[in-house]
């Protein structure tokens, strides 16, 4: 039976996220409240281990980083048909950069004892840096393969990945153990269902801090993150804009002499 | 001071189909901005094979000294030894700054060579500046305006940058750089092993040289209003660009995704169809003469950053404005 773990995140709900703007006058993201929702691409990170699980067995535990609110997130994961649910939470972790969350992520993955796989989102609807899955393998040393869209084989312990690469693809021959990093491309997820949910309020969601990962407090959090932010400022509009008026029509042929003139159409 | 141990600016190169990518020649001219600043030098670490006299291009760029791995090896991009060779590198260089470009290379390997290096890393800057301290600053956009990241104390600062936030540097014949060769052990073993890199010729206009793009956003609403949009390209022969909702629904490809995570474009003309000007999409076009938005909203910030905008919903207003495009292409002149 494979142990894979599925690295997911608590993201502010994408539909809502664009309402969270820095304020002009205190220079700081005001505190909204926004919803946390499943990463949209973990839901394909999580789909990927199912699919293992129903070929050759797998215990998949789904394990999170965030705030006591990001259990919700957990909470559908087992709903979707996680296994198990781990959320790391201490109010030492908050201010991570990506090295600070994968190093802490990582942790505590090597506490769960040997893994198959590690399966994490290409990259995270908010912070679109695409580092975490890659610095969680650096982190464990073990190999990874990042944008994949596609498994060619998986028997064994030899897999063909297929991956996105600049306009095309690579075709990577992977030892497992391993991290992989998946796009929407690899497969669809399935729907929550009525009886998943039911079936989830049995399982448990596992919380850890801390003092559960031994971690000293300067390794976490703001603390053990390299980078940090030194400001934050406002950007000025710098187009006037002119708005078309009229009919549906009449707006239409107005473009269509702005696109000519510009020599676009 | 020789230039190789005043080289502390570095930039990691990358070879594309047709020889240096151009996001490496754009970072080689940057870091050499950078350097003088900080009365360094600069440093490029070329990994590849039969690299032939391509150093000659980056000298001539900008660098100071290029550190060249040539091994059939190293043909294609293998994480593991590239992360392996470019550690003891640096560690032996001790670099202040080390850029790469956002290409799906420099995405995966970054964050590798940061967590190895125990250094930070940001992601898809759009703008490098050195502070009075001597520090880099390096700015992305979010929340609607610019944060400026920094790496205070490890090193090197480490950043990756799109192709296209810089420009490409006017190359200098006449420069001159050290070009020390580095040895390559054989027989490592990978874990990860890249069997081959298949990148396919463009379909379409390229997003990078269109002269007029149009770009479509959540606005479109679903696959159907998304193909009126892709229509409309097609009629006005023009890039089509996208959002990252866009990409999350399925309805384009990441490659399409214009912004600070996706391309940099510079056309002439922007169109914005169903687009709600968040900054992480317009960072990514740059200097065009003219930018048209149609938006349901009328509030929508995307009208504060264009110049003539149409309050529409974008499923009725392009369909319209395609056939009408079509009957004037109907009309002899």
């Amino acid at each position: 039976m494979l142990k894979i773990i599925v690295c997911v995140k608590a993201v502010p709900d994408p539909k809502e996220a664009d309402r969270l703007k820095i304020d002009p006058v205190t220079k700081s993201i005001p505190r909204l409240d926004i919803q946390l929702v499943l990463n949209p691409l973990d839901c394909h990170a999580l789909e990927a281990a199912f699919q293992s699980r129903r070929k050759y067995g797998a215990q998949v535990t789904a394990l999170s980083m965030g705030p006591p609110a990001a259990g919700n997130v957990l909470r559908e994961c087992l709903a979707l048909g996680a296994d198990e649910g781990i959320l790391l939470t201490d109010p030492a972790f908050a201010g991570a950069d990506t090295y600070a969350t994968a190093f802490t992520l990582a942790s505590a993955i090597r506490k769960l004892g040997f893994v198959d796989l590690v399966l994490c989102g290409m990259v995270s609807s908010d912070g679109s840096t695409e580092w975490v899955g890659a610095q969680i393998a650096a982190f464990l040393d073990l190999p990874v393969v990042t944008r994949v869209s596609e498994i060619l084989e998986d028997q064994g312990d030899v897999w063909t990945i297929k991956s996105d690469y600049e306009n095309g693809y690579r075709i990577v021959k992977l030892k497992l153990p391993a991290v992989l990093t998946v796009t929407r491309e690899i497969n669809q997820p399935k729907a929550l269902s009525f009886s998943g949910i039911l079936k989830a309020r049995s399982k448990q969601i596992i919380e850890w801090n801390l003092e559960s990962l031994d971690l000293p407090a300067e390794r976490v959090g703001l603390k053990g993150s390299p980078t940090c932010v030194s400001e934050l400022s406002n950007l000025e509009s710098r187009r006037a804009v002119e708005m078309l008026e009229g009919t549906l029509e009449e707006k239409v042929d107005h473009l269509i002499e702005i696109l000519t003139n510009a020599r676009a159409a | 001071m020789m230039a190789q141990e005043n080289a502390k600016v570095f930039v990691i190169a990358e070879l594309g189909m047709r020889g240096t990518e151009r996001v490496t020649l754009q970072l080689i001219g940057k870091a050499r901005q950078l350097a003088d600043e900080i009365d360094y030098g600069v440093g490029v670490i070329l990994l590849g094979s039969d690299l032939a006299d391509s150093e000659q291009e980056l000298i001539e760029a900008g660098a100071d000294l290029v550190l060249k791995g040539d091994a059939e090896t190293l043909e294609l991009y293998q994480a593991e030894l590239y992360t392996a060779i470019i550690v003891k590198l640096v560690k032996e260089y001790q670099p202040e700054i080390l850029l790469l470009g956002s290409t799906s290379m420099g995405r995966e390997l970054a964050p590798l060579l940061a967590a190895r290096l125990e250094t930070g890393l940001t992601a898809h800057c759009i703008d490098l500046a050195i502070n009075a301290s001597g520090i880099l600053e390096q700015r992305i956009p979010a929340y609607g305006g610019m944060i400026t990241i920094i790496c205070p104390i490890k090193r090197p600062q480490m950043a990756t940058v799109a192709e296209g936030v810089f420009p490409n540097p006017v190359l200098d014949s006449s420069r001159t750089g050290n070009v020390i060769p580095i040895e390559i052990q054989d027989g490592i073993s990978l874990r990860a092993h890249t069997l081959e890199i298949v990148r396919e010729e463009l379909m379409g206009i390229s997003l990078e040289s269109a002269q007029v793009i149009v770009a479509g956003g959540a606005g479109a609403g679903d696959v159907d209003g998304w193909r009126e949009i892709t229509e409309l390209a097609s009629v006005l022969n023009a890039g089509l660009g996208s959002t990252r909702p866009v990409v999350d629904a399925g309805w384009s490809d990441f490659d399409s995704m214009i912004g600070q995570s996706g391309k940099m474009v510079n056309p002439d003309v922007y169109i914005g169809v169903g687009i709600s000007g968040d900054l992480q999409h317009m960072v990514g076009i740059t200097g065009p003469k003219i930018m048209v938005a149609v938006n349901n909203d009328p509030k929508s910030h995307i009208f504060e950053q264009v110049d003539y905008g149409v309050v529409e919903d974008c499923r009725i207003f392009v369909p319209a404005l395609v056939s009408a495009l079509k009957d004037n292409k109907a009309k002899p002149d």
